[in-house]
């Protein structure tokens, strides 16, 4: 075991709470013991992008991913709040997450091959929690109207991402040759794109907006037309705890869930009731814990699902409430929408 | 004559004491050494990683800023580091010329005889060496270097343009908005070397300093009462001398040097840092990544000492 080597006190203590505190459950996750024994969430995150991890005027983190985080800690420690966050920039996050620095990366991270094989980074990935392409934006001074018009020119990109390999490939595509400024922040980025360095700047189209929203005249930067690539944004785990990467994935898919059943913040205390009193109502009492035990199965607490729920709200609260209409970003459901109204949200059965 | 009797033990005998402690320290430095070898290995193979190298062959399929070897992302990950070491390379042997200047300059103006001199020699000293380089660095780009006018505002002199994407020597031209020339130094370059160059001249002038008054009095005296100018005293007698305490002080100062070029990520230079930070990213292969690291820049410091004892071996005294 990997562990018994590690030179990590906290784990090794964390280890020996978790050996004594099974809940009788059976599950072996030497995560999800360590992150009870310690009783507080590390959740990794980037901390700097509106709408999806923020720290407001407040000091409180806020967005998409911080709600992940939340609704993990909820599942798992009962308590949305108690989540520790760890900014991380794109370079350092899968390292932290792979010497057990954080617990779970809530960081807007693209899901590839290579990052999900065990041959590669050897991450486990929780659902897409937002769905996403590779844009450019440019001056709206500067006439460019589409990725052909950068040719020749230097675009600002942030380093340790996929956006730097998909630039590569799509300006390769067009033929176009360009100079790539390569970054280690997304500060440092934008910043050398404001001050003109670059006539354009690549990633995340959701990024973009966001980075957006803080610059001295939004509506003087123009995203292109062009989707460079897609970008499933999903949280990730190690690949060597799969108890642990599917209570994760699992926490994610009863926000999706939720939202399908119409099941809010609002209304969670009134369907648990409806449901404890009305047996016929199985599906309902089965996601909510009140019949089986599926929560169990995950090694969380049979009502999983409403304590997500509580903590957070249903998935299309969170997208509305951080990204969507009302927020700044007022981003377009999208892609994002339920598979019921034709979007890629999809959670399989509670069964 | 001492009895046998009277003899400390074995285990307190000055003639095996030092080769027993030496020993006991060899052996715990090893035990470590396999315990982390081990550890790392463990771990490496609980993730199903082993060390690999075999991807250093495929295509990179990410483009560089800026290379003097030919780059394009078709070429393999080991070229791509090449090219990132020789740009690394370009940066410290070009620091390496200036700080040497720009650092003795100083050090001796801070013993001129002009007491405004001396006062901006050590105000210059005092300053930059007590700011943090990474901060000198993002000064330099994002304040000094990006605020330079670009396109038709640039600055124009005869053969020379200067613009917010670099200096560009020979026959600049502006083709589609942007600069082009056959000798280009980007924004990113210059950026870099001159945070380094004038932070490490600061630590350079203080070795100077130090060198030059190591020497004693008498000889700027003796020399004087020959009738030699200041200058000439300071070229012909006092700095031969100084050399002997300058040149080991130095070696640690070009060796910081060489190391500190790593931030070059900081302002977007694509160096040997910037190009492994990529290929990690693509590759997750980060022990591997990590061990180039480490043998490059080892190697590049290793080769500024050998050649920095070689110098020190000839200024040294010389006893016959």
């Amino acid at each position: 075991m990997p562990a018994r080597f590690t030179f990590t006190i906290p784990l090794l203590a964390a280890l020996a709470l978790g050996g004594c505190a099974g809940d009788g459950s059976g599950i072996q996750s030497q995560k999800m013991a360590a992150i009870k024994g310690r009783g507080t969430l590390n959740c990794g995150v980037d901390g700097k992008l509106p709408g999806f991890s923020f720290v407001g005027s407040d000091g409180r983190y806020s967005g998409l991913d911080v709600d992940i985080c939340k609704a993990t800690a909820a599942a798992v420690l009962g308590d949305p709040a108690k989540v520790t966050y760890r900014d991380l920039s794109s370079t350092e996050r899968f390292a932290a997450l792979g010497s057990g620095e954080v617990d779970l990366l809530s960081r807007n991270t693209t899901m590839t091959l290579s990052r999900d094989a065990p041959g590669g980074n050897a991450l486990a990935f929780a659902p897409t929690t937002f769905f996403d392409g590779q844009a450019v934006m440019v001056p709206a001074s500067s006439g460019i109207k589409s990725l052909k018009d950068v040719a020749g020119k230097p675009i600002c990109v942030e380093t340790g991402t996929s956006t730097e390999l998909n630039l590569a490939d799509r300006m390769r595509e067009l033929n176009a040759t360009y100079t790539p400024l390569k970054f280690q922040s997304g500060d440092q980025t934008f910043a050398a794109y404001l001050q003109g360095r670059c006539v354009a700047v690549t990633s995340d189209r959701s990024q973009l907006a966001a980075k957006r929203t803080g610059f001295p005249n939004p509506a003087e930067h123009l995203l292109l037309p062009d989707m460079l690539s897609k970008e499933p944004l999903n949280p990730a785990t190690i690949n060597a705890d799969p108890a642990w990467a599917d209570a994760v994935r699992w926490v994610v898919y009863s926000l999706i869930q939720a939202e399908e059943m119409g099941i809010t913040a609002a209304n969670i205390d009134a369907k648990l009731a409806e449901a404890k009193a009305n047996k016929n109502l199985a599906q309902l009492r089965r996601f909510l814990g009140v019949d089986g035990d599926l929560g169990k199965q995950l090694g969380l607490p049979a009502d999983f699902v409403v304590k997500t729920v509580k903590a957070v709200g249903n998935y299309g609260e969170v997208f509305e409430r951080n990204v969507g209409q009302g927020s700044p970003l007022k981003l377009e459901r999208g892609v994002n929408q339920q598979w019921l109204k034709g979007g890629l949200m999809y959670s399989p059965p509670f069964l | 004559m001492t009895s046998r009797s009277s003899a400390p033990p074995w285990w307190r005998n000055r003639r095996y004491l030092p080769w027993l402690v030496q020993g006991v320290v060899a052996l715990a430095v090893g035990v470590v050494v396999a315990f982390l070898l081990t550890n790392l290995l463990l771990n490496l193979t609980a993730r199903g990683l082993l060390l690999s190298w075999s991807w250093l062959g495929q295509p990179a399929g990410f483009d560089l800023a800026e290379t003097i070897l030919p780059f394009d992302a078709s070429l393999p990950y080991w070229w791509a580091m090449l090219a990132g070491l020789v740009n690394t390379l370009r940066v410290v042997i070009a620091g390496l010329v200036g700080a040497t200047v720009l650092g003795t300059l100083i050090g001796t103006a801070s013993f001129s005889s002009n007491g405004l001199l001396r006062g901006l020699a050590r105000v210059y000293v005092e300053v930059i060496r007590n700011i943090p380089l990474l901060l000198q660095l993002i000064f330099w780009y994002f304040v000094v270097f990006l605020a330079l006018p670009n396109g038709t505002d640039a600055i124009q002199l005869p053969g020379l343009v200067l613009a917010k994407s670099g200096l560009f020597l020979g026959d600049p031209q502006l083709v589609n908005g942007v600069w082009q020339a056959s000798l280009r130094f980007t924004v990113e370059f210059g950026a870099l070397l001159t945070g380094l160059v004038v932070y490490t001249a600061a630590f350079i002038a203080e070795v100077v300093r130090g060198g030059i008054a190591s020497v004693p009095k008498g000889q700027w005296e003796a020399a004087s009462s020959l009738g030699f100018t200041p200058l000439l005293t300071l070229k012909r007698i006092v700095l031969p001398q100084a050399l002997r305490v300058i040149v080991p002080g130095l070696n640690s100062q070009y060796i910081s040097l060489a190391k500190n070029s790593s931030l070059a990520v900081a302002c977007g230079f694509t160096d040997l840092y910037s190009v492994s930070e990529t290929t990690l990213n693509q590759t997750g292969r980060a022990v591997e990544v990590m061990l180039i690291l480490l043998g490059s820049y080892l190697v590049i410091d290793l080769v500024i000492s050998a050649l920095m004892n070689g110098l020190n071996g000839l200024v040294q005294l010389k006893e016959r």
